[in-house]
């Protein structure tokens, strides 16, 4: 059924066709909506036979999930920001032990300094936890990919990361096409676990391996994230003949056939993308899209494949791997190794900057040009960076950086864009 | 696409506004996006939400940077925020107030701005009567709608029963429709007095 509603809400619904057992979470902005939705549809009886557990933090949601899911309960959590990093050991207990959790990434930067708007380094930091990590661009494909995710996690028995960006999709209201619940039951089969803690034929689950088989262990995570590399688009698949949408998979092109010129992003960036290529493809020129939905396993081959005939690959991304700097741009060089195309990095974005129609198609004309930098940050005010830079060398007691830059800057709050 | 900016402050139900106006615009079969702008949603700090309708599905999510409209919802902010900035030349403004655009000082800014496009309603006197409480964005919403005409009434209503129930929402569908009868009628004075100078 079509309805309008924010996306937050839109995900909360779905989880909660998911069929969901447990339910833990730690509130924390900007995903705080999905779970008070999934609470209030618990508290009342709309979501049956589920339990929703209040937590003290994040690292007690996270160790809950992974005693609910070894207990062979289907299990869900949220969180965005710090909360993910506190949850962190956890967050690789949950891998580790195979258990597949869904968990949902509202992403937004991390600090210090402090900031609360949306870009990817908090689920990116986490890109080698052993989790499944699938990027959403709008709220239906989020949606949709919570739904795909629990398939995916159980049948792997691999938890999965939902990442969707923080405020631009989670409070953004836009139409949805929400499922019924036979058509997410026909999709979805009750959960089926590999090991379940049980008193009547116990096992012992996390135990000490040493030396001996540890990489063995190990292993056989990555070899599983292989098998995601085939199973998601089989999903898609699947979930294409029961819900008649194109959804999930592990790459997307846009206009991209003949593309001289192809923009690689992740996420609901990929829509303002798509805008100005289409302004472009009009203005004659040969430009197109690869979106990444699979950044965990990442796609290797399905990239290459759509980027094989491009003469430039510009790949946009809302994180920064500080000392070197892009982390999806490396991963896209390495599915183009040896092949005679041009990969330029640019870093957008970072704790909410707007990333507008204007600043892109400046971006991608100065792309074209010989001499383009091979890391560009997007809006970037050298003037700030270069006058704290310059303090920095006259005086050694500066005070704090982001103060002092922020005192420069003037104030911001009132500014729209 | 038509793009819809609501200025106003935390606790006056901006974002809600912004909801609501896609809810409408939806149930009358069209695509819409809402969002607000974030950061500084404290009582009283300024606040910006966006809403942007279109016939195809909406893509782009940059804010609003040159808004077809412009609905002003305290009007304390004219001199805080540059609200008008990027606004299209001609667009709609909507101001909440018991005052005259003359007598907010906007008589020069827009001497040469189609008069059917500006409108003031005193929306916080409305929700105060009718809701009970200082709650301008569905009186406000209403306005628009008889402004700009690109939602109905009806479907304003549709979206006040999506978010609202009973009382508040009784309170509310009453305000909204006096809203709507004000500001019709401020228009058609407006298109009348045009077509005599004309």
């Amino acid at each position: 059924m079509l309805k309008q509603c924010e996306g937050s809400h839109a995900v909360a619904e779905a989880v909660a066709l998911c069929r969901p057992e447990v339910i833990c979470a730690y509130p924390i902005s900007p995903q705080t909506h999905i779970v008070e939705g999934i609470g209030e549809m618990v508290k009342s009886g709309e979501l049956k036979d589920c339990e929703f557990i209040n937590v003290e933090s994040e690292f007690a949601a996270m160790s809950v999930a992974i005693g609910s899911s070894a207990a062979g309960a289907r299990t869900y959590t949220a969180t965005a920001s710090q909360g993910l990093l506190f949850m962190v050991e956890a967050v690789f207990n949950a891998s580790g032990l195979g258990l597949p959790i869904v968990m949902t990434v509202a992403n937004r930067a991390i600090g210090a300094p402090i900031n609360i708007w949306n870009d990817h380094s908090d689920s990116i930091s986490q890109r080698d936890c052993g989790w499944i990590q699938l990027f959403a661009e709008t709220n239906q494909e989020a949606l949709d990919l919570h739904i795909q995710a629990f398939k995916l996690a159980e049948e792997l028995s691999l938890p999965v990361m939902v990442c969707m960006d923080g405020f631009i999709l989670t409070h953004a209201y836009e139409r949805v096409d929400m499922p019924t619940q036979a058509q997410v039951d026909a999709f979805l089969p009750p959960y089926e676990p590999r090991q379940v803690l049980d008193p009547c034929e116990p096992v012992s689950i996390g135990a000490m391996v040493g030396p001996e088989a540890f990489m063995e262990v190990r292993y056989l995570a990555h070899a599983k994230q292989m098998q995601a590399l085939e199973l998601i688009p089989q999903l898609a698949t699947e979930f294409k003949a029961v819900f008649g949408r194109d959804t999930g998979g592990l790459t997307r092109t846009y206009r991209a056939d003949d593309a001289e010129t192809i923009v690689v992003a992740m996420g609901s960036i990929l829509g303002t993308i798509k805008d100005v290529v289409d302004e472009m493809r009009d203005a004659g020129e040969k430009i197109g899209v690869l979106g990444i939905t699979s950044f965990r396993p990442f796609p290797l081959e399905a990239v290459r494949e759509a980027l094989k005939n491009a003469k430039r690959v510009v790949v946009l991304e809302k994180s920064l791997a500080i000392g070197i700097g892009g982390i999806l741009a490396s991963d896209v060089r390495k599915a183009l190794r040896k092949l005679p195309i041009d990969v330029y990095t640019v870093i957008a974005g970072l704790g909410g900057r707007a990333i507008t129609m204007k600043s892109l198609h400046g971006l991608f004309q100065k792309m074209k040009q010989e001499d383009a930098e091979s890391v560009t940050f997007l809006d970037l005010d050298w003037n700030v960076v270069n006058r704290q830079l310059e303090r920095e060398r006259l005086k050694r007691r500066t005070g704090p950086a982001a103060e002092s830059m922020l005192r420069d800057v003037g104030t911001v709050a009132s500014k729209i864009a | 696409m038509f793009q819809v900016r609501i200025h106003g402050r935390g606790g006056q139900g901006v974002v809600t506004a912004a909801e609501m106006l896609s809810i409408a615009a939806f149930e009358e079969g069209r695509h819409a996006q809402a969002f607000p702008s974030f950061g500084s949603e404290r009582t009283g700090a300024p606040v910006v939400a966006f809403c942007r309708i279109a016939d195809k599905e909406i893509r782009l999510r940059e804010p609003i940077m040159a808004p077809d409209a412009l609905i002003i919802q305290d009007p304390t902010l004219l001199h805080q925020v540059d609200v008008f900035a990027g606004l299209k030349k001609g667009g709609y403004i909507l101001i909440n107030t018991n005052k005259t655009f003359e007598q907010l000082g906007l008589a020069d800014f827009l001497r040469d701005w189609p008069h059917d496009r500006l409108c003031t309603v005193a929306a916080t006197d409305l929700s105060r009567k009718h809701v009970g409480r200082p709650m301008p964005n569905v009186p406000l919403l209403a306005g628009f709608a008889a402004l700009s005409e690109i939602i109905k009434l009806e479907s304003v209503i549709m979206a006040i029963n999506d978010k609202f129930s009973g009382k508040v929402a009784a309170g509310n569908i009453a305000g909204a429709t006096e809203a709507h009868d004000i500001v019709r009628a401020e228009m058609e004075e407006a298109r009348r007095q045009e077509a005599a100078h004309a």
